[in-house]
């Protein structure tokens, strides 16, 4: 199980790399949540997937799932989140200044 | 102690003082006045040394600094220190008394010039005092720096920047050069002192860093002194004002790296490349700035390359000197000795009559407006006392008598024909080079001298050619020239005076192990029909020869290409380092993020990927994995065509409901995998985020429905594939290396020590609280920035308005 899911992360994350290296502001946030949602699982992952309850006292099984990857998990998800409604306002505005999404167009002037 | 470091110190306390009394004197008296008294006292106080010096007496003090490193503001008074302090300070004097009538108290900034002057003595004082090696590089570089700000003094006019520019680059490689060669002294002979280091010489002699140390030291000392080929900074350092010229650029700084090579002697002196490199570089120095010299015709630019050519003889004779170290005391190495005295002498007479000749050109400069002998001439009748100075000075200069440049070139003459006798390190074949080329070189050295003398002074005088009234020097621009030509015509008549005081103290200095008392006898015998006088009798009939038919070949030498020229090539070379370094810098500093996203994947891949094969890390260990189950295959086959369809939709909302279908299908793996708390947060997150985007694109009516294909790049193929294999080997790897047991029990007993029933809620809040607080001012730092984005937006437009 855990192989399938490294697979599985690993052609997310190759999808992810190559939306990043686009030239469209759009495809790089789609790109980097991509990224974002493989690594979750990734880490997911790296606590092991053995099957045992959900990790809550009130259920009366033999063993948990391992607590702390979700509870990092759980964290980054929010982060991401808030990283990604700003990166996405700061495209809206980009839009809205320089009229392309097209990062190539997106240099910067020479005379920085 | 305690007035001794008072004195050193007493430049820079009183450059903390010359700004104050620039702004509230100078209406009434010139600052310089004020300024003269430092050198004056410390001249005086360091007067009162030379008869226990004399004696043979040295002092050690010791100021602590930062004693836990042991560095040390330690101080050696000996000989040779002594002998600079008192050129530093009487030279300084001078300068100082001159600068007084030559810099205008209306039109210059003279707090500046007066800052920079006294910082360059204290640092100067600091360097030949200094007994502590690190202390000696800081007062070293100090000096690079003031001579930097003294060059560019007047920093409105672009060759000045250009002068100090190269001055500072030089200079300062070479002091850098410098500091590594010391490092590696100390690091053979675990000390700081220069005293300890030539008491320890056994330690150093076999190490094999002894010959790395040598070459970076005189590094140092050759670009400092301006030897071949580090001479170039000194002829452009004349952009300074003549005053500093004078004092730095003849008298004192250049001198610094023959001080070094002095003080060095007893360490590196004997070995042959020491003798080949200080004689050989010396010798060629000597023969390159004499020839280069008669090529100018600006006064200044002769001085320069005289000086350079001088400090070239100096060197050449303190290489000579270093033969004494390997003879030891006895008769071979008596001969040697004489040399190094030689060296020191023609160091003294250099500082009188070098100082002099450039107060002498300066006085024209400022008398006359020009500085060009090619516009110049029959200066003899309106300004009779400065060409008096100068006549000393040029003569002197020339090695004539009855002036002290003749003593200690009828020495330099007897020192390189001793060489071609030494037998040693090759020289019995090569020796006989040295007494040619340093005759060569004397003929050329009275070439220029004469036309020094005799182009400005002699022949027609053409007012009309010059742009000031011409008339004789205020009597206090004279006097320090004055003073500095009657010690040249002083010390020619009484040299055993000045021998006894200073010049054998500073020769026990240099060379520690020789017996000083049997060259009581040498110093006096300067006369005598011998073959140094043969020589330079030579010297006068072959170089007047020359000065009299100089208008038929000097022209050809002035016609040069420019290609011979060293400072043409430095220039050449800084000019083309920029252009490389700039058009590297273009080439992979392209402005695109895609470019430098490639340079980031690609260094984490090879970086990862190389030490993981290059380590032998990838170990595959499947034993501990779960079972395959059927859902979780279905989801991941759906993720994959999913995140497929992100790549390659042609429609934004496509492409956005897709990757929120993606999100939903996280949450799903997050329910198979038993994690309530993550799948709900998800889904809303997913959720949430959706809508984002979606509403993000209904604002955005200009913003095309339909995208265009993502291109096919195969770089681009290239890196993402390699990123996809290098995280999944790198986690393959990871999970196969369980090395010990998850703390996660630990967190189990949430109930009992948190209250909490919900593990990862308890580890949230409780157990690790703390993260929980951080992501809750990202989040609201997140929320306020997207705010300001937007609404800042309403506001610009206002102002816009409003204007």
């Amino acid at each position: 199980m855990e192989t399938l899911i490294v697979i599985l992360v690993g052609i997310l994350v190759s999808i992810g790399t190559y939306l990043i290296l686009s030239k469209q502001l759009l495809r790089i946030v789609l790109g980097a949540s991509i990224v974002s949602h493989a690594v979750n699982l990734l880490i997911m992952t790296s606590g092991g997937l053995k099957k045992g309850s959900a990790p809550l006292l009130g259920e009366k099984m033999a063993g948990f799932t391992d607590a702390i990857p979700q509870a990092l998990i759980l964290t980054a998800i929010v982060i991401n989140f808030a990283v990604t409604a700003l990166v996405l306002v700061l495209c809206y505005r980009a839009y809205q200044n320089f009229g392309t999404d097209d990062m190539e167009q997106l240099r910067g002037n020479e005379n920085e | 102690m305690i007035p001794f470091y008072a004195f050193i110190f007493l430049p820079f306390i009183f450059a903390i003082i010359v700004p104050f009394l620039y702004k509230y004197l100078n209406r009434q008296v010139h600052t310089g006045w004020f300024v003269l008294l430092v050198p004056l006292s410390i001249f005086l106080y360091f007067l009162q040394y030379i008869p226990s010096v004399a004696a043979g007496e040295t002092y050690m003090y010791t100021l602590p600094w930062i004693p836990t490193l042991e560095i040390n503001l330690t101080s050696y008074l000996d000989g040779l220190g002594l002998m600079f302090g008192l050129l530093i300070s009487g030279v300084g004097a001078l300068v100082i008394l001159y600068s007084i009538f030559y810099m205008s108290k209306e039109r210059e900034a003279l707090h500046n010039f007066y800052v920079y002057l006294l910082m360059f003595m204290g640092a100067m004082l600091g360097v030949v005092f200094s007994d502590h090696l690190l202390v000696f590089y800081g007062f070293w570089e100090l000096t690079s720096v003031s001579s930097f700000l003294l060059i560019s003094y007047w920093y409105e006019r672009r060759s000045s920047r250009q002068g100090a520019l190269k001055a500072m680059l030089i200079t300062v490689f070479g002091g850098f050069a410098m500091l590594a060669g010391f490092i590696m002294l100390i690091l053979m002979a675990d000390t700081y002192s220069i005293r300890e280091l030539i008491a320890n010489l056994n330690l150093l002699q076999n190490h094999e860093l002894f010959l790395p140390a040598m070459l970076c030291v005189l590094v140092g000392a050759f670009t400092k002194s301006a030897q071949f080929p580090f001479s170039i900074w000194l002829p452009d350092a004349m952009e300074a004002p003549t005053p500093v010229s004078s004092y730095l650029h003849s008298a004192t700084m250049v001198k610094a790296g023959i001080y070094l090579v002095a003080r060095m002697t007893p360490i590196f002196g004997g070995s042959s490349v020491w003798f080949w490199l200080v004689a050989g570089v010396g010798l060629i120095t000597l023969l390159y700035g004499s020839l280069t010299a008669l090529r100018q015709t600006d006064l200044k630019a002769l001085l320069a390359y005289s000086t350079i050519s001088q400090l070239g003889l100096i060197m050449c004779l303190l290489g000579v000197g270093s033969l004494a170290v390997y003879f030891g005391s006895g008769e071979e190495g008596t001969v040697f000795t004489v040399a190094t005295f030689a060296a020191l002498f023609h160091l003294f007479n250099h500082s009188t009559f070098k100082g002099s000749l450039f107060m002498v050109v300066g006085i024209i400069d400022h008398e006359t407006g020009r500085r060009d002998i090619r516009f110049l001439g029959g200066l003899m009748h309106v300004m009779p006392v400065t060409f008096t100075i100068a006549l000393v000075g040029g003569l002197s200069m020339a090695g004539l008598p009855p002036f002290n440049g003749f003593l200690s070139k009828e020495m330099f003459f007897g020192a390189v024909n001793e060489v071609a006798h030494a037998g040693i390190f090759g020289l019995s074949s090569l020796g006989v080079l040295f007494p040619i080329i340093a005759w060569v070189a004397s003929i050329f050295t009275f070439v220029y001298c004469m036309i020094f003398i005799f182009k400005t002074f002699g022949g027609n005088f053409r007012p009309e050619k010059l742009t000031r009234e011409v008339h004789e020097a205020p009597l206090g621009m004279l006097i320090p020239p004055l003073v500095l030509g009657l010690l040249v015509i002083l010390i020619f008549f009484f040299p055993n005076l000045l021998g006894k005081a200073i010049l054998i103290p500073a020769l026990s200095a240099v060379l520690p192990m020789m017996d000083v008392a049997p060259y009581d006898l040498k110093i006096s015998a300067w006369h005598g029909l011998n073959l140094e006088l043969l020589m330079t009798v030579g010297v006068i009939g072959f170089g007047w020869l020359l000065f009299k038919t100089a208008k038929r070949w000097i022209t050809s030498l002035r016609g040069f290409p420019k290609g011979f020229m060293l400072s043409h090539w430095f220039d050449r070379g800084i000019e083309e380092t920029e252009k490389l370094s700039g058009s590297l810098t273009n080439r992979y500093m392209t402005g695109s993020l895609r470019h430098y996203l490639i340079y980031i994947f690609s260094f984490f891949v090879l970086l990862l990927l190389g030490s993981l094969l290059g380590l032998h890390g990838l170990h595959f260990d499947f034993s501990q994995d779960a079972p395959i189950g059927f859902f979780e295959t279905g989801l991941a086959v759906a993720m994959i065509l999913a995140a497929l369809t992100v790549l390659l939709a042609g429609n934004r909302i496509v492409a956005i409901v897709a990757l929120g279908a993606m999100g939903y299908m996280i949450s799903m793996f997050f329910v198979i995998f038993r994690a309530p708390d993550l799948a709900l947060t998800q889904m809303v997150v997913e959720t949430v985020t959706t809508v984002l985007f979606l509403l993000c694109f209904y604002h955005l009516p200009k913003l095309k429905k339909n995208i265009e294909r993502i291109s096919f790049k195969l770089t681009n193929v290239i890196i993402s594939l390699a990123m996809g294999v290098t995280v999944s080997l790198l986690a393959l790897a990871a999970n196969g290396h369980k090395l010990f047991e998850p703390i996660t029990s630990f967190f189990e007993n949430a109930y009992e020590l948190a209250g909490a029933k919900n593990i990862v809620n308890a580890i949230l809040v409780d157990f690790r609280g703390f993260d929980t607080m951080l992501e809750i001012s990202v989040l609201t730092i997140a929320g306020l920035g997207v705010y300001l984005l937007v609404h800042q937006r309403a506001k610009r437009r206002e102002s816009n308005e409003t204007e």
